[in-house]
């Protein structure tokens, strides 16, 4: 039976080739700059599963110890009411093995596997219930409340595992397999291209307005040697090089051989539009001291690298615009801290 | 230095702390001859504003005399006597180009915490939350004012301190609420909250060429105050059984054109949905009772502009959106650009087109500073506006 609606060989058939276009040529962006700025949002794609997954992580290693540490407590929450030890040992066992998925979790490195294992981590769980429930002796009521909330969590696993394992082919998620970082911000300074791209052109600029390096030396045309902070408070050092440079576009490095961190890098310099000034885009990868995981305990006390790049280029703005690292009496701490003046000098 | 020093929900304490210093170049220090409590002070009183730290010293509303500059300080110098605006501009960045000097890019030193809860940062106010910078507020003997160049407007000698301290914050704030509106000739606007920031934005609305306004308060003093001093009509929430239909009856079915929200997020009414929003900000699930504002845009006539200048916390629930959107009505906010607004009001204040010190009611000293937050908080003594010196 044909309808005017049928899909037959008359319905218009659009593929990404014969699209069309609907807006006037006047009025049609470049496609240089579409390109450049599709480019970038297609960067920025992720799985859309990470921050259940860093949820997950903190979730199993705070049950994994808590099962490890007291273990009688969560039998009985279970429902087991007997005295009866090895209960406890398998419930001591059980923690463990949360805990392994919460740092594989956590770890980045192929998360969707471990996210897969959590999975089957939950239907051990709820066959041991199962096993908990056939015992007259226990407390059936308890056991179902565990046995729905795992549920519950186990539904959780499942859509963070199918999110995770949509890994698309971007360059955070090649760098993620292998531990390294891989950050990427930007910010918007009123000021005009050349002058931003001469600031940072000039490396001994950089710890003016980077938290943790304490000094960069030119050694020579392409050569430099850098000295920071680690967030742990070691210092490190490294000897870096400039791969490409652009005047007013693009300033690229990486470290050499023998450094304390691996890290490279591209720092972009556009003209924002309208008169807006420049925008800065920093894409920065680094190998950090204690992997992936440590960027993640790092993350919790505000260290985090996306965090760490963000606010030195926000420090960038305002010598850029005001000359000064804007400082309020609380931001004389490290942290929140009562906006008392202080009689401690200021050290940025 | 003695300070006003937040240390607890409901408790303020007037303490020694050391000096403030000059801690960048384009910094000046003032000693404050002047300065006030603000409505919006009252929400960190209360503790319902998220950053607070016991031992913060508060106070945004203060002028006084320049004794001490930084190097790259032009504009001022050693002697002069200036209003400082509330919110911290760098005068440099996009935003303060655009004279939105309260979303200055620069001047909230911590603007990661403040990018978490709201998306991006505003800029950084004096005594006001380690969310908005953390800077030491002006209830003080004396100040640190960063960006001294860009902030602190110098005022003439014949003009008192009572005349020229609310530059500062609330008549900007009131006049901006009345601006924001466009009001043309023959509009009504209601204003929900008779507060010295509602007084202000009353009396601008009749400034900007108003045909009626409509001030809506719970306290008689206040509603005296904003009938005999700045010319409204007024209506008492508590007397009424809706405020909707009275402003309907007021504007023939019409509905103001304009509604000013004054209020913010520690509105009052009666009925369940205030008690439903009472009980959610008491077990801290929302920081914010938007009662004034939803019925501002209920009120509000089709077309017509909502504007809030009362302060909002945190996330509201049960927001009228329907409303806005079927209705065709402009929501218009923001902390106040007082920057953009000080030498204007300056001007009418000279030329006596408004004396804004019609909304004080205490004199205190900052020793007192603890009693004046009780009493303004408590409403006690008909209390609508205190001033503290130094």
């Amino acid at each position: 039976m044909g309808t005017s609606f049928d899909t037959g060989t008359n319905t218009i058939r659009r593929t990404e080739r014969d699209l069309g276009t609907a807006i006037a040529p006047a009025v049609r962006p470049r496609p240089e700059t579409t390109t450049r700025y599709q480019r970038l949002a297609d960067e920025d794609r992720g799985t859309g599963g990470e921050s259940l997954a860093d949820f997950l992580g903190f979730f199993s290693i705070g049950l994994g110890l808590s099962q490890a540490l007291m273990p009688g407590l969560l039998a009985r929450v279970v429902g087991i009411d007997h005295a009866d030890e090895r209960n406890r040992t398998v419930m001591r066992l059980m923690g463990m093995r949360e805990i392994s998925h919460g740092l594989a979790l956590l770890s980045n490195q192929q998360p969707e596997k471990a996210a897969w294992s959590r999975v089957a981590g939950d239907a051990l769980d709820l066959a041991m219930l199962g096993g908990v429930l056939a015992n007259p002796e226990n407390k059936r009521g308890r056991t179902l409340f565990a046995t729905a909330n795992v549920l519950a969590v186990t539904a959780l696993d499942v859509m963070c595992a199918k999110q995770l394992s949509k890994q698309p082919d971007t360059v955070a998620h090649k760098y993620a397999d292998r531990g390294i970082i891989h950050t990427r911000r930007a910010i918007t300074i009123a000021r005009p291209v050349n002058e931003v791209y001469s600031f940072w052109r000039n490396f001994e600029n950089l710890p003016r307005f980077m938290r943790h390096l304490e000094s960069v030396t030119v050694l020579g045309d392409r050569r430099s040697h850098w000295k920071a902070r680690s967030p742990v408070g070691k210092s490190v050092e490294w000897d870096a090089e400039i791969t490409e440079d652009r005047a007013n576009e693009l300033i690229g490095w990486r470290s050499l051989a023998g450094a304390d961190v691996f890290n490279a890098g591209t720092v972009s310099f556009d003209a924002a539009p309208g008169g807006r000034g420049t925008e800065v885009r920093v894409d920065l990868q680094y190998d950090p001291p204690f992997g992936k995981l440590g960027s993640k305990v790092a993350m919790l006390v505000r260290e985090e690298p996306g965090q760490q790049v963000q606010d030195d280029l926000r420090h960038l703005k305002q010598v850029m615009e005001t000359g000064e690292i804007v400082v309020s009496d609380a931001t004389k701490q490290r942290g929140p801290h009562p906006a008392k003046p202080d009689a401690e000098p200021v050290t940025l | 230095m003695k300070a006003t020093c937040w240390m607890g929900p409901k408790k303020m304490e007037v303490t020694n702390v050391p000096d403030p210093r000059i801690l960048s170049d384009g910094d000046c220090i003032v000693r404050v001859t002047s300065t006030a409590i603000c409505g919006s002070d009252l929400h960190l009183y209360n503790a319902f504003m998220p950053g607070l730290e016991p031992g913060d010293i508060l106070g945004h509303e203060f002028m006084g005399e320049v004794v001490e500059v930084g190097r790259n300080v032009k504009n001022i110098a050693v002697g002069d006597r200036v209003v400082v605006p509330f919110p911290i501009a760098c005068g440099h960045c996009g935003a303060c180009t655009a004279g939105l000097f309260s979303l200055c890019e620069n001047s909230n030193p911590n603007a990661w915490m403040a990018e978490k809860l709201m998306g991006q940062s505003p800029a950084g106010i004096f005594g006001y939350t380690h969310l908005l910078g953390g800077f030491a507020g002006g209830q003080a003997e004396y100040a640190r004012v960063p960006f001294a160049d860009v902030g602190p407007l110098k005022v003439p000698e014949e003009l008192s301190d009572d005349q020229v301290l609310f530059l500062s914050d609330i008549l900007p704030t009131g006049y901006m609420g009345a601006e924001m509106c466009g009001i043309k000739p023959g509009d009504t606007v209601a204003v929900w909250g008779c507060g010295p920031v509602g007084q202000f934005a009353i009396a601008s609305a009749y400034l900007l060429g108003a045909e009626r306004v409509i001030g809506i308060d719970r306290f008689r003093y206040r509603l005296d105050m904003a009938r005999q001093s700045a010319g409204a009509i007024t209506i008492n929430y508590e007397e009424v059984d809706s405020v909707p239909d009275v402003l309907k009856d007021l504007t023939a079915g019409r509905g103001p054109d304009h509604c000013i929200d004054a209020a913010g997020m520690e509105g009052h009414s009666h009925g369940l949905f205030y008690m439903h929003d009472r009980v959610k900000q008491m077990m801290r699930m929302q920081p914010d009772r938007p009662i004034a504002l939803r019925e501002a845009i209920l009120s509000c006539a089709n077309g017509g502009t909502v504007s809030v200048i009362g302060v909002y916390g945190g996330l509201i629930d049960k927001f009228p959106m329907n409303a806005v959107m079927n209705r065709s009505l402009t929501i218009r906010t923001g902390q106040c650009h007082v920057h953009r607004y000080m030498k204007p009001l300056l001007q009418r204040i000279r030329k006596g087109e408004i004396d804004p010190t019609f909304v004080i009611t205490h004199r205190l000293r900052l020793e007192d500073a603890a009693r004046g937050y009780s009493m303004f908080n408590n409403k006690e003594d008909n209390c609508e506006k205190v001033i503290l010196s130094a």
